[in-house]
């Protein structure tokens, strides 16, 4: 007998008791929670979202459509970068003011190279306001996962207020779980010493997240 | 010497060392209390906690009375994604089919993000004795693999070190595992975050296999999950080449939508956070993004046995938050290693005599290692009724009685050592049925009040050791009652 | 109304003022209040201890002994979360064991009507002040199976507020457990001591003179550590205190 036959045999006999029990999935779970927590306008819910990405050190800033260029320069500037990773479907406009050196997302190019870069941009695929998070799924726009992980530094681009939802109920609902998805609330952090939070372990110690409206 | 725990002492011989150990203690006591408060204020945050904690216990229940047929559904659907599904009945099981995968790999590392399930079977040492190097990445564990040391928490498995105590371990020891300690190394937390940064990055960027657990595996979509903090999972989940994921067969929720009420109530009960820095969640395999071999190893090793006990099964539906261990007065006090286990706490007291059965000296001992007080219930986020589980387990080691081992139904015997506690008990009943028989002996009591001793002898030392007892009254009520008809009759 | 003391097997033996006390007290609001002789013990020891079978027995009798009452009160949390809680439970298993709805039957009319002291004042008589007395300063540990089994709630905080003379002062880290846990201070003794000697420190750094629970069985444990570290503050049951009266003030 093979280990799945095993398993599953077992599963089955340690059932015997609940046999009469068919109660199907769609009546077995009361959904007696809410679908979002309190009652907000849009730019309520952006304000949010900014207000819980700083609480967990992500650095926020806002801007709209014409000045975002300027200010994506101007915080890799800040930071003394000499090179940016770019996804391969960023908008290149975002990147239009800066001369630093662009490096783009090869498939061969190794964690090593990817180490070596100082700063990426990206655009996110959805951010939920009430835990602060900005989800990638890896989009064009967002690039393959290594690429916002291995640079200390990150940029990430929302779209305000479409890309922005209230609750983790509605992040769900508007992501593929084909795609591989990277959930970000603030930068890397841990509570292994003595179970307090310190930010900067192993992914980017510096999250720039930039609000930007207009859209 | 880590994740070895045959041969443990019981846990009252295991705790009374601990209790005495005051760096232990105040480490503990330092570290339950600062996330006890921030957990209350997470969970205060979200008005409608009751209905999650409902929703995520009935998801899991669901799912548990369902396994076979969400077992399957998620084989295919892993399947269809591009992972290879591997079926482990026991640890060595899971420990053969890792060690197999990665020498297919031709490679001698690997690097580990932080997985009870790998830690429960001994996969580091199966694998070191297949010659194959696991570098733990999670701060903690990297804490205790580096210190020579065993886990004595879920979610902190370095919980009884102090950041001294971990500033000593990263000078003395990093350098023998890799890169060594940045000179003049303090003892601040972000320094010292700074050095395991530092540390794991160049085996993070040269690992071709990682292994990992995971806190979610979703039936309808085939899709695993990984909950942290560090970004050491995110460097795991999507650096290597190959990823194996051991996980145990409880971890499966049907839908993707139920992930809402689980990633809403596991990073507020586990780290007291609204969200944990990173969430990955991946599909089966996506071209040219992350490892391009993923496989998947379903652990029995005593779930089903642990499935088949109806009061018992509830534990089944752990999350591993860990906030059960947080507000525990017992694990404050005693510390995970009395535990004998890598599940320590509360949780650790119902799951490690059920997973490993209650024959070992310390599996008998871990459903008294309580006393009851319900705090682990109440804070629990999907309502396991540890004391009522507890309170089973005891009934299981006095009594004896049907259970399943290894999928086979046996009868066991009621635990040695407990007989005179039995007869007491008997015949504590006896008289109890029989109030005469109960007036009597509490007469005698009182008659003989003045030659009681002020500390027992035996077994009576347990209480008279550091408590005074209390003084037998000169009658007892009944017979004052008796007399006064509650003051109403007689004499007051 | 029929209203029958259970006092428990414990608190019948070792602290019978407790006893007096809670007859006097409802006595003084117009209760006629009965102890049935035949009463003995709830089965909560054996029962946490593993001895369920054992329990049954005593179950039994407590339903036989009380089910006639039109309300059961108890000083104490525990024993009245046994019989709320557990004896269900206890009915429960007895069914899954294939043995029937008998015994389920049988403690089914003994639930609903057991009631804690404090929540048979609050609830059933709908009192908080009870016109009681005592010039002490107080604090309060609200017991576990009082707090988290039965839900007590501030219901004895609410009446010793109403207390005249009584000064009480808030207790830290109050919702911990002393650390008693019934037969858990015999077979963990050191970590209950631990959790005992813990409780006493919090308790002393409130300078209350009187350490106030609602069930007697932590009190014996907590009094018990305060005596052998000599603290000088005494443990009181709940009932003392609001038995208490300037006419007949409790000592």
């Amino acid at each position: 007998m093979s280990s799945r036959e095993r398993i599953l045999g077992r599963v089955r006999r340690a059932l015997a008791d609940t046999a009469g029990d068919d109660v199907p999935y769609e009546r077995a779970v009361p959904r007696d929670y809410l679908r979002e927590h309190g009652d907000r306008s849009a730019s309520q819910t952006v304000d949010l979202l900014a207000e819980n990405l700083a609480d967990y050190r992500a650095v926020v800033h806002r801007t709209d459509g014409e000045g975002l260029a300027g200010l994506i320069a101007a915080l890799l500037d800040k930071r003394g970068s000499a090179s940016v990773l770019v996804p391969p479907g960023l908008d290149p406009s975002w990147l239009a003011r800066t001369a630093v050196t662009r490096v783009a997302d090869r498939a061969e190019s190794t964690p090593h190279e990817l180490d070596e870069v100082d700063s990426v941009v990206t655009a996110c695929a959805v951010a939920i306001a009430e835990t602060g998070t900005i989800v990638l799924d890896g989009s064009h726009d967002q690039g393959r996962r290594r690429i916002t992980l291995v640079p200390d530094h990150h940029i990430c681009v929302v779209r305000v207020p479409s890309q922005v939802v209230s609750s983790v109920p509605q992040g769900l609902e508007r992501l593929d779980p084909a795609r591989p998805l990277t959930w970000i609330s603030g930068p890397s952090a841990t509570s292994d010493i003595e179970l307090d939070r310190v930010e900067g372990v192993h992914g980017p110690r510096t999250l720039e997240v930039i609000l930007v409206s207009g859209d | 010497m880590s994740g070895t725990y045959l041969g443990m002492p019981a846990f009252p011989e295991a705790a009374r060392e601990a209790v005495a150990n005051t760096t232990l203690r105040g480490n503990l006591r330092h570290a339950t209390h600062t996330i006890r408060a921030k957990r209350a204020k997470a969970v205060n945050e979200v008005s409608d906690w009751a209905g999650l904690r409902e929703a995520g216990k009935r998801i899991k229940d669901h799912t548990l009375r369902h396994l076979d047929r969400y077992l399957i559904q998620l084989e295919e659907s892993v399947t269809a994604a591009g992972g290879v599904v591997h079926w482990a009945a026991d640890a060595a099981e899971a420990n053969e089919i890792v060690t197999r995968l990665v020498k297919t790999t031709g490679e001698s590392e690997v690097v580990k993000v932080k997985s009870m399930a790998t830690q429960e079977i001994g996969l580091n040492e199966a694998l070191r004795d297949a010659g194959i190097s696991a570098y733990e990445t999670d701060l903690a564990e990297l804490i205790v693999q580096l210190g020579g040391d065993r886990p004595s928490h879920i979610l902190v498995p370095a919980i009884h070190r102090n950041r001294g105590e971990i500033r000593d371990i990263f000078r003395s020891e990093m350098g023998e595992w890799g890169r060594p300690a940045p000179d003049g190394l303090t003892d601040t937390p972000a320094e010292l975050a700074e050095a395991a940064r530092l540390h794991l990055r160049e085996k993070f960027l040269r690992a071709k296999v990682g292994i990992s657990g995971a806190n979610f595996m979703v039936a309808e979509t085939g899709t695993l999950v990984v909950v942290e903090s560090e970004g050491n999972g995110r460097m795991c989940l999507t650096l290597p080449e190959t990823l194996i994921s051991v996980v145990g067969i409880e971890k499966i929720v049907p839908t993707w939508r139920d992930l809402e009420v689980f990633l809403q109530t596991l990073p507020r009960s586990s780290t007291a956070e609204r969200m944990n820095p990173y969430t990955s969640t991946w599909t089966g395999t996506t071209d040219g993004d992350g490892p391009g071999t993923f496989h998947l190893v379903l652990l029995d090793n005593g779930r089903t046995d642990t499935l088949a006990d109806e009061v018992g099964r509830q534990a089944l539906r752990c999350i591993r938050c860990s906030a059960c261990l947080n507000v525990c007065p017992v694990y404050e006090r005693a510390g995970g290693h009395a535990y004998g286990s890598v599940y320590p706490g509360p949780i650790g007291a119902i799951l490690s005599p059920q997973l490993r059965g209650t024959g070992s000296e310390i599996d008998a001992s871990l459903p008294y290692a309580s006393s009851l007080c319900g705090a682990c219930y109440e804070v629990c986020p999907v309502a396991i009724d540890i004391p009522e589980v507890l309170v089973h387990l005891r009934e299981r080691v006095v009594e004896g009685g049907e259970v399943t081992r290894q999928g086979n139904k046996v009868v066991l015997r009621p635990a040695k050592g407990h007989a005179a506690e039995r007869a007491a008990m008997r015949a504590a009943r006896w008289a109890l049925t029989h109030p005469g028989a109960l007036r009597t002996g509490q007469r005698a009591a009182s008659r003989t009040r003045r030659f009681h001793p002020r500390s027992l002898p035996g077994p009576g030392r347990a209480w008279s050791g550091t408590r005074e007892l209390p003084p037998v009254p000169a009658e007892p009520f009944r017979d004052w009652w008796q007399r006064t008809r509650g003051g109403k009759g007689g004499a007051k | 109304m029929r209203v029958a003391l259970f006092l428990t097997c414990v608190n019948d033996t070792l602290y019978p003022d407790t006893g007096r006390a809670v007859v006097k007290l409802l006595t003084r609001l117009g209760v006629d209040v009965d102890f049935p002789m035949a009463q003995t013990c709830c089965g909560q020891a054996h029962y946490n201890t593993g001895y369920r079978h054992e329990a049954e027995p005593l179950a039994r009798h407590f339903s036989d002994v009380f089910r006639e009452y039109e309300a059961i009160v108890t000083p104490s949390g525990s024993c009245g979360a046994m019989v709320r809680e557990l004896y269900p439970r206890m009915g429960e298993r007895a069914r899954a064991e294939g043995r029937g709805d008998t015994l389920a039957a049988t403690l089914a009319p003994v639930v609903p009507k057991t009631y804690e002291l404090t929540e048979f004042l609050v609830d059933v008589l709908g009192v908080t002040d009870v016109g009681a007395w005592y010039p002490h300063t107080v604090t309060y540990h609200p017991t576990c199976h009082g707090l988290r089994g039965l839900g007590l709630g501030d219901r004895p905080r609410r009446l010793l507020k109403a207390v005249k003379g009584l000064e009480l002062v808030e207790l830290p880290g109050a919702d911990e457990c002393c650390g008693f846990g019934g037969t858990f201070a015999l077979k963990n003794p050191d970590v209950s001591a631990a959790m005992g000697a813990d409780k006493v420190r919090n308790a002393e750094s409130t300078g209350a003179q009187v350490l106030c629970a609602a069930d007697n069985s932590c009190l014996m444990h907590i009094g018990g550590t305060m005596a052998r570290l000599r603290t000088g503050m005494r443990p009181v049951h709940i009932a003392e205190i609001l038995a208490s009266t300037e006419e007949e003030p409790a000592v």
